[in-house]
């Protein structure tokens, strides 16, 4: 069945910037497919974003956007979240962004486990600025600043997230639309963190350089590189090497932020949550 | 009298050419081979052969592809 | 909570806290540092009482961003911090000012460079509260000398933070940051509290960057996320509706509207008062606590026959530079006494046009800039000893 994506697209603002092939308007499509498929109204969801490539969909999507610096989207989503509760917030982060700068906030959402959705857009390199590597970039690639190959070791973002405290976590490719969208449905329905690491493809600067014919032959290598979660647990570890797990890694319920401070909120209200030595001396009647 | 009714078309097949990048996306995925390359745009060849699978559509990443 | 006057015995940062809560500030983001923490701590009694939100986040830069992400949800935010914070802070504080979202920042300003001396007060971010941030922005900064004032200013900066869409620094030393001193809090409502202009077009005909027809001139009306007006907000520099451009001639107009939103309004944002500048023959411009000194210094001078008139600073930037210059052409020179090594001193001599002599006088040994110190460079000065910048 088509989907009319126009009525959750800014007039007048697409073509988009990305290059021809470039797995980031794949999954912009999941995001809109997802949001219809939940029904929020358009006016309670706000979709923020980093800098990157990836960052640049919120300009694009007809919501309220922010797109904020990089590394950082986490940390104004956190502060929007927490004094509009009613609001779906959904990130949009490139692996760089999202791991690399941005590492920090990245974990620290995890722990708190605050009611986020981060959707990682991880094509295993900084694109925006021409092809730099990556903390997912896998060894022995060539980027930009790697020409002699990557020395550095990948991150397992999934892995990350559940480490971290992440209560949903997720792995996907921009080939797997029918999962993609399964997933981001989910995500964005669990309260908690969800952390929904997309496997997407640059082939301008990331392809190009590490043996991919064309954007066609990434999505071709997505689909074939990908091993869901459930099968590869029947499998021998011989077998799973080399391969992309998908699916859920994890899914369940814990404490979630917003709704602790709400707790917290009206422990304040009502009574005194220990009286410090500091309070006494500052002459506060 | 036979009543003359236009038939309308299985398929429409829309590509914007505004949006079209020419990525080739869409011409690979399609199995029945729908679709082209003409240059830098896609265009559709042979409508008639579509099975509404939508990978064109859910694959394309500029918007640019419709199947109604 | 009180609903009338109140008399305390406040520290300058309780004294900042209560003044945010009062401005209606119902979200606080901070992280520890000396000498600011006192100001997360009481937040983090206060706010959730009221029904606010105060976070400590995991570092400084996360504060920053969450006091813009809180802004933009239409709640009034602050952070506070030091110089090593204030520093992280700095990328944070140039989105806010070109996303022109409204929110507070504080910097309690210790010794430094770096870590410095945390414990040791200063003056030492003045320059830094103006040109810490890349690129060129409009910047508001406060700078209160008492506990009392650190009420008043810390409401100031939020209404003009609202009023002008910009973020807005208050600074002051650790001296008065963590000095106490009986303050009188005024009644709830009893001192005005702005809010930011809401839109008054329907959301589709909404700008966020259009300040066409606002009542404040160059100032845009800011719809809070979740209302109904959905709009792009992005530190990319934009088009009205808030889209990223790179027409030059469109970016060109908006910095200037930026830098205008602040400056033709320069009027009523500077604020700064005077001792005895009538009459006087040298003059010693101050701020902070250096200036509680400096209007000691300028009484003893008095005492001693000497023509002596102070300016203190309380809007640092936009910086009073009209005043200033008025100043230096009916005076023989200027004192400039700064915990630190020259920064506003640099200012008044820009402002002053070669029209008088001006003598800065810095300190950076966390001690007070003692009274008579000041008097010495006020005497001297008159006397026509050679003219140099001395720093003790």
């Amino acid at each position: 069945m088509s989907f009319n994506y126009e009525e959750y697209i800014r007039k007048g603002t697409l073509p988009h910037i990305w290059c021809a092939g470039c797995g980031h308007g794949i999954l912009m499509k999941s995001i809109i497919r997802a949001i219809a498929k939940l029904e929020i109204d358009k006016n309670k969801i706000a979709v923020v974003s980093g800098i990157g490539c990836v960052s640049r969909m919120t300009g694009y999507l007809d919501f309220n956007t922010l797109h904020t610096t990089h590394g950082r989207a986490i940390t104004f989503a956190t502060g929007l979240k927490m004094v509009k509760h009613d609001m779906t917030v959904i990130l949009v982060c490139g692996d760089g962004d999202a791991v690399a700068i941005g590492g920090n906030h990245f974990i620290h959402a995890c722990r708190r486990n605050i009611d986020l959705t981060m959707i990682v857009a991880n094509n295993y390199i900084y694109g925006m600025t021409g092809g730099q590597v990556a903390p997912t970039t896998p060894i022995a690639d060539i980027s930009t600043t790697t020409p002699y190959g990557n020395i550095d070791r990948e991150f397992d973002i999934c892995r990350l997230a559940e480490g971290a405290g992440a209560t949903f976590v997720a792995r996907t490719t921009s080939f797997h639309s029918a999962q993609m969208d399964q997933l981001i449905v989910q995500a964005i329905k669990h309260k908690g963190f969800s952390v929904v690491d997309v496997i997407d493809s640059c082939w301008t600067v990331y392809g190009r350089r590490n043996k991919f014919k064309d954007h066609v032959a990434m999505l071709e290598w997505q689909r074939d590189i990908a091993l869901p979660l459930k099968a590869a647990e029947r499998m021998k570890p011989e077998d799973i090497k080399g391969k992309i797990l998908t699916g859920i890694f994890c899914s369940k319920e814990a404490p979630e932020y917003v709704e602790e401070y709400r707790k917290l909120q009206e422990r304040a209200r009502g009574g005194t949550p220990g009286q410090p030595q500091y309070e006494q001396s500052s002459g506060h009647l | 009298m036979k009543p003359t009714t236009k038939e309308e078309p299985r398929v429409v097949i829309l590509i914007n050419k505004k949006r079209c990048k020419g990525c080739d996306i869409c011409v690979q995925f399609c199995k029945p081979g729908c679709l082209a390359m003409d240059g830098f745009t896609a265009v559709v060849i042979n409508a008639d052969k579509c099975t509404k699978c939508m990978r064109c559509e859910i694959l394309c990443p500029d918007f640019a592809i419709t199947v109604k | 909570m009180s609903m009338t006057e109140q008399v305390r015995l406040l520290q300058g940062n309780e004294a900042c806290a209560e003044g945010a809560l009062y401005a209606g500030c119902r979200f606080f983001a901070g992280y520890p540092i000396t000498p600011a923490t006192e100001i997360a701590e009481y937040l983090a009694l206060h706010l959730p009482k009221r029904g606010g939100v105060c976070l400590q986040m995991e570092d400084e830069i996360a504060s920053m961003g969450a006091a813009i992400g809180a802004s933009l949800g239409g709640c009034k935010s602050l952070t506070a911090t030091s110089g090593p914070g204030f520093s992280l802070k700095q990328e944070g504080i140039g989105y806010a000012c070109l996303t022109e979202v409204p929110c507070v920042i504080v910097d309690v300003m210790r010794g430094g460079p770096s870590t410095g001396f945390p414990t040791g007060s200063s003056q030492s971010d003045i320059m830094q509260a103006r040109w810490g941030t890349h690129g060129d922005h409009p910047v508001i900064c406060l700078t209160p000398s008492s506990v009392q004032e650190i009420f008043y200013e810390t409401i100031r900066a939020f209404n003009l933070s609202e009023k002008f869409r910009t973020p807005v620094i208050v600074a002051f030393d650790e001296i008065i940051g963590h000095t106490r001193e009986k303050i009188t809090m005024p009644a709830p409502g009893s001192v005005e509290v702005v809010n930011r202009l809401l839109p008054t077009v329907p959301p589709e005909k909404y700008k966020p960057y259009d300040a066409a027809g606002s009542p404040v001139p160059d100032v845009p009306p800011l719809a809070p996320f979740g209302t109904g007006y959905r709009f792009h907000v992005t530190g990319l520099n934009h088009r009205k509706d808030g889209f990223p451009t790179n027409d030059g001639r469109l970016i060109q107009e908006e910095e200037e509207r930026l830098l205008r939103k602040v400056s033709r309004h320069s009027r009523e944002i500077i604020k700064y008062e005077e001792y005895r500048l009538d009459d006087a023959e040298v003059a010693v411009v101050s701020y902070g606590a250096t200036a509680r000194s400096a209007w000691r210094a300028v009484k003893m001078a008095r005492e001693a026959g000497i023509k002596a008139g102070g300016f203190r600073i309380i809007t640092m930037w936009p910086f009073p530079e009209e005043r200033i210059l008025n100043i230096a052409k009916s005076v023989k020179g200027i004192v400039v006494p700064e915990m630190n090594l020259g920064q506003v001193v640099y200012e008044v001599e820009r402002c002053s046009k070669g029209k008088t002599a001006v003598l800065g006088i810095g300190r950076v040994d966390a001690e007070p800039i003692v009274p008579g110190l000041i008097f010495d460079s006020l005497n001297k000065m008159l006397n026509k000893k050679a003219i140099s910048r001395k720093n003790f």
